[in-house]
Formats: C-alpha cells, sequence, structure tokens
C-alpha cells in the first residue's frame, strides 16, 4: 500500500515539474506547479509530516499560488518560445547540465554511505510530526528562527507594497472616476493611499478639476514615471 | 519505502528545477523553477528528519517555506513594477545590470 501510493505521489510529483517547465503558457506553469505541490504533500504524508504537508497544501498550494495566478493574469501570462533563440546548442548545454546535475546529486545523497538510507527510517514516536511537536518545538528550542521568520515575512510584505504601489498616486482623470460622498465630508489630506504616496489631495482644486476635464487634456502628471 | 528512494525523486524534482530556470526565459517561469527546488529541499530534508526519526528537519522545512514565500511576494512585486514600467517580461531582454 505504501509503495503504491509512494509511487502515484512520486510520479505525479514528477510529471508536475516536468509540466512546470515544458508547457509553454505560464498559466499552465502555475496549475502544473498546484499539482506538483499536492503530490508532494502525499509524499510528506508518508514520511509522517503530517503538520508540514497540511501547511503545504493550505499555504503553498493554497496562498502562494493564488498570488501567482493573479500575477500571471495581471502581467498576461502571453506564451513564449521555448527554445533559445540563436542556435540549439544553449538546449544541449542545459540538459547535459542537468543530467550532470541529478548523477551528482544522487552520488552525494544515496552514495554517502549513510547505515539508515537503505531501511525505512528509525521506529518513530506515535505523535511525530503532529502540530502539537511542532508548535512545542517552534516555541521552545526553536523560539529565535521563529520571531526571525515573523520579520523576515513583515519584511516581505513591506517590501512588495513599495515594489509594486503606484508612485505619485491616481491621476486626476482617475481621481474623479472614484469620488464618493465620503469625500465631500472628509477634509483635505486625511486618509487615502494616493495621498500618502504621492502628497496629492483626493478632491483637486477648482481650477484643476477645470483643467483636466478629459483624459486627454489632463495634465502630465508623475503617475508614468517612465 | 526506503528512504533512497525519496531522495532520488527529490533529487530528479531539483534538477528539473535547475535545468528549467536555465532553459525559460519568463521571469515568472524562473520563479516557478526556484519553487520546484526550494520544495526538492524540503522533500530532502523531511526524509532525513524521517530517516533518524528527529522533527528538527521538518522545522526546518518549515522555515524553508517562510522562505519560499517570501522570496515569491518580492520576485512578484518586481514583476508587476517590471509589467508597469512597461518593460519587457524576458530575462535576455534585461540585460542592463549585465556590465
Amino acid at each position: 500500500m505504501v509503495q503504491v501510493l509512494f509511487f502515484l505521489a512520486g510520479i505525479g510529483a514528477i510529471a508536475g515539474a516536468i509540466g512546470v517547465v515544458a508547457v509553454r503558457n505560464p498559466f499552465f506553469s502555475v496549475l502544473a506547479l498546484v499539482s506538483h505541490l499536492l503530490c508532494l504533500a502525499a509524499l510528506f504524508l508518508l514520511l509522517h509530516a503530517e503538520f508540514v504537508a497540511a501547511a503545504q497544501v493550505v499555504v503553498y498550494a493554497g496562498a502562494v499560488m493564488v498570488l501567482y495566478v493573479f500575477v500571471v493574469a495581471y502581467v498576461g501570462g502571453q506564451d513564449e518560445p521555448l527554445g533559445p533563440r540563436a542556435g540549439s546548442g544553449l538546449r544541449l548545454v542545459s540538459v547535459v547540465f542537468g543530467a550532470v546535475l541529478f548523477i551528482e546529486l544522487c552520488a552525494a545523497t544515496l552514495g554517502s554511505g549513510l547505515q539508515l538510507i537503505d531501511t525505512q527510517g528509525k521506529p518513530v514516536p506515535p505523535a511525530f510530526g503532529s502540530p502539537r511537536q511542532i508548535g512545542e518545538l517552534l516555541l521552545t528550542r526553536f523560539l529565535l528562527p521563529f520571531e526571525v521568520a515573523s520579520f523576515l515575512l513583515l519584511i516581505a510584505a513591506v517590501g512588495a507594497v513599495v515594489l509594486a504601489r503606484r508612485r505619485g498616486g491616481l491621476t486626476a482623470a482617475e481621481d474623479q472616476a472614484r469620488y464618493s460622498a465620503m469625500d465631500l465630508l472628509r477634509p483635505a489630506y486625511t486618509g487615502t493611499m494616493a495621498e500618502a504616496v504621492g502628497g496629492r489631495r483626493r478632491l483637486p482644486s477648482v481650477t484643476e478639476r477645470a483643467g483636466a476635464t478629459t483624459p486627454a487634456q489632463a495634465p502630465a502628471s508623475p503617475l508614468e514615471d517612465a | 519505502m526506503n528512504i533512497g528512494w525519496y531522495l532520488a525523486v527529490s533529487a530528479l524534482i531539483f534538477t528539473i528545477g535547475a535545468a528549467g530556470v536555465l532553459t525559460r526565459r519568463s521571469p515568472l517561469v524562473i520563479l516557478l523553477c526556484l519553487e520546484l527546488m526550494l520544495n526538492a529541499a524540503n522533500l530532502a530534508l523531511i526524509a532525513f528528519a524521517r530517516m533518524h526519526a528527529n522533527a528538527d528537519g521538518q522545522i526546518f522545512a518549515i522555515i524553508v517555506m517562510v522562505v519560499a514565500a517570501c522570496e515569491v511576494t518580492i520576485g512578484l512585486g518586481i514583476i508587476v513594477a517590471m509589467h508597469r514600467r512597461r518593460l519587457p517580461i524576458d530575462v535576455d531582454e534585461l540585460r542592463e545590470l549585465q556590465g
């Protein structure tokens, strides 16, 4: 039973990995990666890593892949030609590199002479890999890496916002399309993201509004920031 | 199953990911291939954790997942910024840092 599951999940994982590399459309690459991650979670379950498998499915195959799908949809996943542009020597080199890397990795792990590598591993305690054990380890012995990881996530979130924000806020034309009743009641310079990044008022002054009635006449704003 | 089988699968997935990083040109797909390589490393870590019946390797795998999530966030932010500045989404075209 374990063998059957292992081979099913292993073949699924390898097929998903090949799909990521070999499919032309980035959208289908993402979908192949999702199936790869699900098969990998099955392998983790076979290795008694229940918590990591659950985190893999929820965080990776769920949240991170949704982020990927959104970005592919935003950027527009145009098909790319797969082969190298000039000559096909580079592709041959990459295949040779991959083969050499595989042989080297197999020699490094399988040929390492570890005594337990040809066994199924030491017998595990009953709660091995359960959320209880992982949580206990994370909050006692690995408390410092846990906290550092949370800081790393915070830094990455702030960095992503800084990288992907709009420079200079909204244009006047866009502003006018987004008025709500609250904007008339709200004092200036309180609270919108556009004001925060550009120092721009949400409601343009009367003269500015008269000058920018249509998008074509809108003054060149720092938005298009080149 | 013997632990060696898991390590062989891990090595194969890592190899496929490395070959993808070398051959593909879209930065989106290169990020996906980086995910493949990190996941292969995770599989090896968890296989070793099972081999020694010691959960420290699983903690290591979780930390690797955190780092992978950060890398994805920043990478996708850079791609969105590139798209917004109408730069080509192609690593062959982006060679200003080549020197």
